[in-house]
């Protein structure tokens, strides 16, 4: 076979994107423990490299010397595979994601590549379903652990996933009827242009109620403060991850921060208009997308410091009887709108 | 060889064993398991036919959505692992055996008599004019061609749902 560089260029692409979103992990458990820290009036880790920002690092070595332990009651095969399912499940979700314009390596490539793993037409549902199939490695993790805290911890994970998927598949509808298209890139480039030269048209300022709605789904799917009851520590130690340790420990770990940043790089996508922003020129137009993702991931973690948890029958409460309805409004209204108009 | 005839392979491959495995063996977690990956390998099998739609419907809402609930039923019941019994006929008694021999004979003909009529005119009314991967030409030809299935459908389910409900309210 001859070296065919439109193909190593995107190899490259999905080596330095895999990168990325471990070491975007790592800076996540950052700027947690520093925002936590400062929320709290505390300084948090300032020891390792600037600022503490090795301390990700210096965690996962100390991870990686950990002894690997598995209950003698844990179901050996299942235990050892429902962590790899969880992080391969958020690292696929990314896959469809882009984060930037065509660009040719400033003339290396005959023709341009898209700045994205893949640009499927159906991508919205494509990041839909991997975020349902990433359930199983919870629900296993819960199972095959064969301890109680481990298995409450599964089950009230899995019942929480498939009550907000919902809200979450109708404020992903609603976009979708705007944009007349499924493919992410295709959203994102409906929403250049401006209203009255100063208003960007993204989908945010359409769709204020679906960008709500998709956000609360969201913190929900990805098992955040104040829906973190998977592993509310009074109750269930740390839930589904409770027997894990060592690296299987770290994978589910690092699983859950790539969650939140695809969460985010979606939301950023749907509703932000993606890599679209003012000043910049077109082949830095990333940074746009990378601001605002960093800023959607902050605003999480700020939440996440500051409200405190719910009781769980107030979370299927709200999930079944304000934001699956508010969803389904905002749904038909979105049709008679787009109808209306034409 | 071609890659999509090396991965129509690995997918076939995968589903049938899979498949086999599911009520080849005898752990219940492992049937829930091995029936999502048969499922996966079907979506795999429908990219390679250019349908990505069916193919992501096939994940969200088999594999996503009902295997969980049968997740959630093997975990609550606590299912166990079933215990060998000793021979095909002690298991199934000699007029089991009997049934299923029938059975298998019928299962049998069918598929080879389905196999001989299909032709292709049969599939292609609706989907010769555009792509079978455009979700808009689904959605016209469920609302408009198939629109009283598409209902009767619809109210089969709620009439299912609210049989359960009925069967799992407690009587005060």
């Amino acid at each position: 076979m001859s070296f065919n560089p439109q193909i190593a260029a995107q190899l490259g692409l999905i080596f330095v994107i895999f990168n990325m979103l471990v070491l975007s992990a790592a800076f996540m458990v950052w700027m947690e423990r520093k925002v936590c820290a400062y929320i709290q009036d505390r300084v948090g880790p300032n020891r390792v490299g600037f600022e503490g920002a090795l301390q990700p690092f210096a965690d996962v070595i100390k991870l990686m010397f950990k002894e690997q332990l598995r209950p003698k009651a844990a179901d050996a095969l299942l235990f050892g595979i429902a962590p790899v399912i969880s992080a391969c499940a958020a690292f696929a979700a990314f896959s469809v994601i882009p984060f930037g314009t065509e660009t040719t390596l400033f003339g290396l490539l005959d023709q341009p590549i898209p700045l994205q793993v893949t640009d499927v037409n159906v991508a919205v549902l494509v990041v839909f379903a991997i975020a349902s199939m990433g359930v199983y490695g919870i629900v296993i993790a819960g199972w095959a652990s064969n301890s109680k805290y481990s298995l409450l911890g599964a089950l009230r994970s899995s019942a929480q996933m498939i009550s907000y998927e919902l809200s979450y598949g109708l404020a992903l509808a609603a976009v979708i009827m705007l944009a007349g298209s499924m493919s992410l890139r295709e959203i994102v480039l409906n929403q250049s242009g401006a209203w009255w030269g100063f208003i960007p048209k993204w989908y945010i300022f359409l769709q204020p109620i679906g960008f709500l709605v998709y956000m609360t789904a969201g913190v929900a799917e990805t098992n955040r403060a104040p829906f973190d009851f998977p592993e509310a520590e009074q109750e269930l130690v740390a839930g589904y991850h409770t027997e894990y340790s060592s690296m299987s420990f770290a994978l589910f770990f690092l699983a859950e921060y790539v969650n939140m940043v695809t969460v985010a790089a979606v939301a950023t996508s749907l509703y932000l208009g993606g890599w679209l922003g003012p000043i910049l020129p077109d082949w830095l137009a990333w940074i746009w997308f990378l601001v605002k993702v960093f800023l959607i991931l902050f605003f999480y973690v700020w939440m996440r410091w500051t409200l405190p948890r719910y009781r769980y029958d107030q979370l299927m409460e709200f999930g079944w009887k304000w934001l699956l309805p508010v969803a389904v409004l905002n749904l038909l209204a979105t049709a008679a709108l787009v109808l209306w108009m034409g | 060889m071609d890659v999509s005839v090396i991965s129509f392979y690995i997918f076939a491959l995968v589903a049938v064993l899979a498949s086999i495995g599911v009520v080849g063996q005898r752990s219940p977690m492992y049937s829930v398991m091995l029936l999502i990956t048969s499922f996966g390998a079907l979506a795999g099998l429908y990219i390679l036919l250019d349908a990505p739609f069916s193919a992501v419907t096939q994940i969200i809402i088999y594999a996503g959505a009902i295997m969980v609930l049968f997740l959630f039923v093997v975990m609550l019941l606590n299912a166990s692992r079933e215990e060998p019994a000793f021979g095909l006929a002690a298991t199934l008694g000699p007029r089991g055996l009997k049934i299923g021999a029938v059975l298998s004979v019928l299962i049998g003909i069918e598929i080879v008599w389905a196999l001989s009529h299909v032709g292709l005119s049969w599939f292609s009314q609706d989907a010769a004019a555009a792509s079978v991967s455009s979700v808009a030409v689904i959605g016209n030809t469920l609302f408009t061609r198939h629109a009283f299935a598409f209902e009767a459908t619809s109210i089969l389910i709620l009439v299912a749902m609210v049989g359960a409900v009925v069967l799992a309210r407690k009587e005060h």
